[in-house]
């Protein structure tokens, strides 16, 4: 069903018409296939990127969309209504664009900026480790100061479009401590870096997600991005937008997963009466309707807080607890209205449910997120 | 290169369709208006073709004030300027008196080549290119697969049931083409931005020096007498392999006077 959405302006609403047209021709047509076989696809980001889907939050003057957070999250919830992998990858490229647009010097930003908002180089976000998740603080990859620029070292994790990204945001320890990781701007392509076979994954299939070895590959000082020790303090700035990201993803995601549960409720018969008119099932159908709603609102309050100047890491911890959690429950239950059949890879209920998973456990586990939450309250 | 492109607003074909009781004609009011998908190729097309050579894309739409909508998604897929040609007197024109209406428009724009696409997904006659060609004195080139321009030669692969003829004239010329000749593009967000700002004229049949008796409903050389809504489909003959399957498709085929 489509999603009424209120709107702030009227050039808002082209922009949702006209992802839902790329939406419906180009994902929606493809997504069974490739995350069935499991394999990428070619071309996708670009057709968004000419499209001027993957600078939406960005200025005009750097090739951005210029538009609000509250803008570009539904176009985000969009698009993962038809392809969660293809959303989440799409929110990612954001963030990692994030440490150049607001950390960048002017050079760096008039340098990089126009390709990356455009498409033209898609990004990956590199905080990652093997022993640093959580715990980012944790990492110990290696940038060695030397002659003109820095050499990395060691080993990165988990990486969304790893390998195929044109560029990461890298994070890597130039001095020990909290304050000793700094932030990169690294090409996808270097002598000395070299990437993992992709994770057999639960979901998300269509997307690799790897590991990168770093063996001493040369940057140019020009690719640290803000000052040497600040990596930290911008990869968590860059994480509080990318929650608002995944919140959106998760709500596209628990919407999908309602919808289809919506229409098989109303054509499935038992005991001689549509399934929906089950009390039982149609008060299962209003909670899940429910969950959505919760979901869309709590995100798209705290990106109103982002977009008028306030604070809104707590209330963008919320909508990344609120809304995952919700989409774990929604894809469950659609999953339980389907029946057996749900329970098959015949109907896309039972992938939602294997996608929503990861929702809440990348960007800041949901126990993370509680942490930040908590460390709020008790300011 | 001044290139026009003639594009139409239709019924969306996801949607029903229905004629209007009371004339006939087409009910435009009922369903979405969406761009004719086959105009799309010819749209993209004239882009390309001014990508490769310069010059302008003129969007020139004949239809009621709702036309505008599809105006503007041409405008920002990255036509330039637009004329709509929209007058009351023009409703329930048929293929005859629509070419002649358009021709005159064409003649006070002005061009060096004319696009179409193959036909419109509503009334599909796929007659208007040669009419146009015909009212306008110039070569026609229609059903393009590969359009080329060469200073002021153009060929175009004319596709046929048995592959494509090559056909070369020179410019002015009025093309129409086919879907296999390209990907349409989609507008992007900033041409969205962008069209809003492009201009759009907008001509009545004085303006364009059409005679009013000579389009219109009542004036139309085809007369709508009756209309009904399609039967159902009727269930389909399912043909079980039991090794003689051939044999059966054929006589199925025979049947029917397919074979
Ligand atoms: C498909 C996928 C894509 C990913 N994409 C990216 C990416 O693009 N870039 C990137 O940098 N990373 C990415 N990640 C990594 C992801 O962010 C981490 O997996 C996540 O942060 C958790 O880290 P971990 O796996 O090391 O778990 P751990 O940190 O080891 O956590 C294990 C468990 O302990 C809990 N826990 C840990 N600490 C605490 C605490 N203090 N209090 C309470 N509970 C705690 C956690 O919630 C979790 O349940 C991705 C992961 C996956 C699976």
């Amino acid at each position: 069903m489509t999603v009424d959405r209120l709107l702030p302006t009227p050039e808002a609403a082209d922009l949702i018409e006209l992802t839902r047209e790329i939406a419906d021709r180009e994902l929606a047509s493809r997504v069974d296939e490739h995350e069935r076989a499991e394999t990428y696809p070619e071309g996708l980001f670009t057709l968004l990127g000419d499209a001027g889907l993957l600078g939406l939050p960005y200025p005009e003057e750097l090739g951005g969309g210029g538009q609000p957070y509250e803008v570009y999250l539904q176009v985000i919830e969009e698009l993962a209504a038809r392809w969660a992998a293809v959303a989440v990858a799409c929110s990612v490229h954001t963030l990692a664009c994030f440490p150049v647009a607001e950390y960048g010097t002017a050079r760096q930003r008039e340098r990089w900026l126009p390709d990356m908002l455009a498409g033209r180089l898609v990004g990956g976000y590199s905080l990652s480790e093997p022993q640093a998740g959580s715990d980012a603080g944790a990492l110990r990859c290696k940038a060695e100061k030397v002659e003109g620029g820095y050499r990395i070292s060691g080993n990165k994790a988990w990486i969304t479009h790893g390998g195929i990204a044109d560029f990461y945001a890298l994070f890597a320890r130039t001095a020990e401590g909290g304050r000793g990781i700094s932030c990169f701007l690294a090409p996808g392509a270097a002598d000395g870096l070299t990437f993992g076979r992709p994770e057999e994954k639960m979901g998300l299939h269509a997307v690799p997600t790897t590991t990168a070895h770093w063996e001493g590959a040369f940057l140019e000082d020009d690719r640290l991005l803000g000052a040497e020790g600040q990596g930290l303090q911008i990869a968590f700035s860059a994480l509080d937008s990318g929650r608002l990201g995944i919140a959106a993803c998760a709500t596209g995601l628990a919407q999908a997963a309602l919808d289809e549960a919506v229409a098989y409720a109303k054509e499935r018969e038992t005991f001689g009466k549509k399934i929906i008119d089950h009390q039982g099932l149609g008060f299962l159908l209003a909670d899940m309707a429910a969950g959505v709603d919760v979901a869309r609102a709590t995100y798209l309050d705290a990106a109103r807080r982002r977009d008028a100047g306030l604070p809104y890491s707590r209330q963008a911890s919320v909508a990344k607890l609120v809304a995952t959690d919700a989409a774990m429950k929604v894809t469950t239950d659609a999953v339980q209205v389907f029946g057996g059949y749900g329970y098959t890879r015949e109907f896309r209920v039972e992938r939602y449910m294997r996608e929503a998973k990861i929702m809440q456990i990348f960007e800041g586990t949901n126990q993370i997120q509680r942490l930040v939450i908590s460390r709020h309250l008790a300011r | 290169m001044n290139i026009v492109v003639c594009v139409k607003q239709v019924p969306d074909t996801a949607t029903e369709r229905k004629l209007r009781s009371d004339d006939k004609t087409l009910d435009r009011e009922a369903a979405d208006g969406v761009v004719n998908e086959l105009d799309e190729y010819a749209v993209e097309e004239a882009l390309k073709l001014k990508e490769a050579h310069g010059g302008e894309v003129t969007v020139l739409t004949m239809g009621p004030g709702k036309a505008t909508e599809t105006i503007r998604k041409v405008l920002a897929m990255g036509a330039d300027k637009a004329v709509h040609l929209s007058d009351d007197a023009l409703h329930g024109s048929d293929a005859l008196s629509t070419s002649y209406a358009m021709a005159q428009a064409l003649k006070k724009i002005g061009f060096d080549l004319v696009v179409l696409g193959s036909e419109s997904t509503d009334a599909r006659t796929g007659v208007l290119a040669a009419m146009l060609a015909e009212r306008l004195g110039v070569p026609q080139l229609t059903l393009a697969n590969k359009v080329e321009v060469n200073g002021s030669a153009i060929a175009v692969q004319r596709l046929t049931d048995y592959g494509y003829d090559k056909v070369e004239a020179s410019l002015p010329a009025v093309v129409s083409v086919v879907e296999k000749i390209n990907e349409p593009r989609y507008p992007s967000f900033k041409g969205i931005m962008a069209a809003k700002k492009k201009p759009v004229e907008t001509l009545g049949v004085a303006d364009a020096e059409i005679s009013a008796d000579q389009v219109g409903l009542a004036n139309a050389w085809s007369e709508v007498v009756d209309f009904a809504v399609a039967p159902p489909r009727a269930a389909g003959t399912v043909v079980k392999d039991e090794g003689d399957g051939g044999a059966k498709i054929a006589e199925f085929l025979a049947s029917k006077k397919f074979v």
